[in-house]
């Protein structure tokens, strides 16, 4: 007994002092009289050359995600590519799951190394500012790519596409596949995507141009990106509207699940589908004829440009201003846009031509 | 092993030199790991100091300790209750609900900080009650039970706020819980951690409460018998243990400025791991808190010093469930082979006598 009331003596101390850890220190800060002061860093510093030659042998370290990938092997190949091509020295490095703060880790392991370029793609747009900051006051230039953080964390976002270019892109693929009139459904991951609401929304404006007047959508059904939820969606869509022409799917996992069913199904080849997947996917729909031609960036692209954007900063060509331009080896010329962000252009669009020449 | 020779222990006076023969002998051995792991964690800081480049800096120390504050402080209680012969393995995922927790107060209640963090560790307590009351109050086995809260806490976390995360903390506040003590690169964080760690120390060590917890790891029934409350003082184990998960998951929601579900996700292992490669035995009854203190730490410099020498995460991974491995089948054979050869010498006595 005298030990129970011990250890509960105890447990009532550590919580005590558990608490006062907690409030140790305090003075009331509620979310009203915090303020925003969540400390936006400068963004650009110093003036851009841009007549700097590119440096070699710059330290420039991809860390994805996570790795074992294939999304990221591809874009972090790619980058490899841009960093052999002006001869600086590449690594790649990366949690095994996909969690911030493992991502904070590697970045303290990186800025420790003295690496001249971070390029990441981030789990949480928060979490790892913190330690990017602290990179950057040891000296490192950071890119993110894929996923941003805020903007105030690094240099230069390197964005595989703008939501207008993936709304364009989707609208005028189905409307080459239909001929240019007919009624259609989208075929979308959840209600409540930030993403998939965006570009649905940017494609109806873009259905209102007259060039797509004998265009109708007539419903977006959702498949919470889920293969079964996918695939049933797809034949509630084609058993509820017999005049359906075609469907996009904006995900990769709705577009295979729709090609799945299509591919088995009568409406083989009648039924036009279209969306953003990614070729290892799509390969056999293509091929068999369910599906013409379907959307992606490419991930290599991608990678080569965050590569090349990186150097720039590095070696002083800009500084992550809106207007800096810089070329990035065989993709050309950029300019950098409003809050550092680079647009690596117009997706990608694959099909029976070019789709063996992609491996992800 | 040892539990046989609880059982056999007749209650009357006459064999009283055993138990205390035995818990000397016990303590020869937590000795031996104790001084095994803390001279691993030397080597380790040696061998990486010379040959790893950047890591003997005091901005890498920052980074190492910086890092293991939320293992040290979860294998804190973890290792008291492994004493006892329990697990639990809903840690991380506390972590992640009282997070997740944390961001939503502060996002829609209007409360002050203070008192959310307040709030957030007393969610944690019940949590942990919630844990013990399964175990104590309906006696069913710790593992299965958190492990079902392992995945309800997950899933609760998920529920509160969704897949968005909860980020307008005041800089100040974030700012704080990664400050160096002025002077050093040692971070202040780890003060509370060492407080907390000695009190966990001295309550082991040197109570009748921590005494009570070995002779409970070793037998349940005769720790009843010898007058230990077993389930009152488990279940508070349990609720302690969801009040230092309340804890991190305020330091982990500081130190990254990020409320979200899948904070600490698969934290529980490596909790796990520190406190068996300290030297604590999964069957309970046998272990101390230097040497999970000193296994927190070599985890952390191992991974650390790995990690500047670029190996790769699927090495790391690897290390660490080797270290998991080796650090229960080491200690286990050991003690094995010395049961049987004091087995061995008592079958020598009786025959001889």
């Amino acid at each position: 007994m005298s030990t129970y009331r011990r250890l509960r003596a105890g447990a009532t101390a550590l919580t005590v002092a558990a608490l006062l850890l907690g409030s140790a220190a305090c003075g009331g800060t509620t979310r009203e009289n915090s303020g925003n002061d969540t400390g936006g860093g400068a963004q650009a510093s110093g003036a851009a050359n841009p007549d700097a030659k590119l440096k070699e042998g710059l330290k420039i370290a991809f860390l994805p995600k996570q790795v074992n990938n294939p999304y990221f092997t591809t874009s972090d190949n790619g980058g490899k590519a841009a960093v052999t091509e002006i001869k600086g020295e590449f690594k790649e490095v990366g949690p095994s799951e996909a969690s911030a703060s493992s991502q904070v880790s590697y970045i303290n392991t990186l800025s420790q190394q003295g690496m001249d370029v971070i390029v990441t793609s981030a789990n949480d747009p928060n979490a790892i500012c913190g330690a990017l900051n602290q990179a950057k006051a040891a000296g490192a230039k950071i890119v993110t790519f894929d996923s941003d953080t805020k903007p105030e964390c690094r240099q230069i976002f390197v964005n595989q596409v703008t939501a207008e270019g993936i709304a364009e892109n989707q609208v005028k693929l189905i409307s080459e596949q239909i001929g240019g009139a007919g009624e259609i459904a989208i075929l979308s991951a959840t209600a409540n995507a930030t993403n998939q609401n965006a570009w649905i929304a940017l494609m109806k404006e873009e259905l209102k141009k007259p060039e797509y007047s004998k265009i109708k959508l007539v419903t977006v059904a959702y498949g919470n990106d889920d293969d079964q939820k996918s695939f049933q969606e797809t034949q509630g869509l084609l058993q509820s509207y017999p005049n359906l022409k075609g469907i996009i799917s904006p995900t990769t996992v709705g577009v295979a699940a729709a090609a799945r069913y299509l591919s088995g199904s009568q409406y083989k080849g009648k039924v036009k589908l279209t969306g953003l997947g990614t070729p290892n996917q799509m390969r056999e729909f293509v091929k068999d004829g369910s599906v013409d031609a379907f959307a992606l960036w490419n991930p290599a692209d991608l990678g080569y440009l965050a590569a090349y954007a990186g150097a720039a900063l590095a070696s002083g060509q800009i500084t992550g201003a809106e207007g800096d331009k810089f070329t990035a080896g065989k993709l050309g010329e950029f300019t950098v846009g409003k809050d550092g962000v680079v647009v690596l252009g117009p997706p990608t669009v694959f099909d029976k031509s070019n789709i063996d020449q992609f491996q992800f | 092993m040892a539990h046989d020779s609880l059982y056999a222990a007749p209650p009357s006076g006459a064999d009283t030199e055993r138990p205390a023969g035995r818990l000397a002998g016990l303590r020869g051995a937590l000795g031996t790991w104790d001084t095994a792991i803390v001279a691993a964690l030397v080597v380790a800081v040696l061998l990486a100091g010379l040959s790893v480049q950047n890591f003997a800096t005091g901005r890498n120390a920052q980074f190492l300790l910086l890092d293991l504050v939320p293992l040290a402080l979860l294998a804190l209680p973890m290792t008291l209750i492994v004493v006892t012969g329990e697990i639990d393995l809903s840690v991380a995922s506390v972590v992640g609900l009282t997070s997740t927790l944390m961001g939503q107060l502060w996002l829609s209640s209007g409360l002050s900080l203070e008192l959310i963090c307040v709030l957030v560790v007393l969610i944690g307590a019940v949590l942990g009650a919630v844990n013990g009351v399964f175990i104590t109050g309906f006696g069913l086995p710790s593992l299965a039970v958190t492990i079902g809260t392992l995945a309800l806490y997950r899933g609760l976390s998920f529920v509160v706020l969704g897949d968005q995360a909860v980020a307008d903390f005041p800089a100040s506040w974030t700012a704080a819980v990664v400050r160096t003590i002025p002077g050093t690169s040692i971070p202040v964080a780890v003060v509370p951690v060492l407080l907390l760690a000695l009190v966990f120390g001295v309550v082991l060590h040197a109570t009748p409460v921590g005494r009570a917890l070995y002779a409970m790891g070793n037998n349940d029934e005769a720790a009843t018998f010898a007058g230990v409350s077993v389930a009152r003082t488990k279940f508070w184990l349990f609720v302690v243990s969801g009040a230092v998960g309340g804890l991190v998951g305020i330091f982990w929601t500081l130190r990254y400025a990020s409320a979200r579900g899948d904070n600490a996700t698969g934290l529980e292992l490596t909790v796990v791991t520190a406190v068996l490669l300290g030297g604590v035995s999964i069957f309970g009854g046998r272990g101390g808190l230097l040497g999970v203190v000193a296994g927190v730490l070599l985890l952390g410099v191992l991974r650390n010093a790995l990690q500047l020498a670029d190996v790769d995460a699927n090495a790391l991974t690897i290390v660490t469930g080797s270290l998991l491995i080796v650090s229960v089948v080491l200690p286990n054979a050991a003690a094995d082979l010395r049961a049987r050869l004091h087995r061995r010498r008592r079958r020598a006595h009786l025959s001889a006598s």
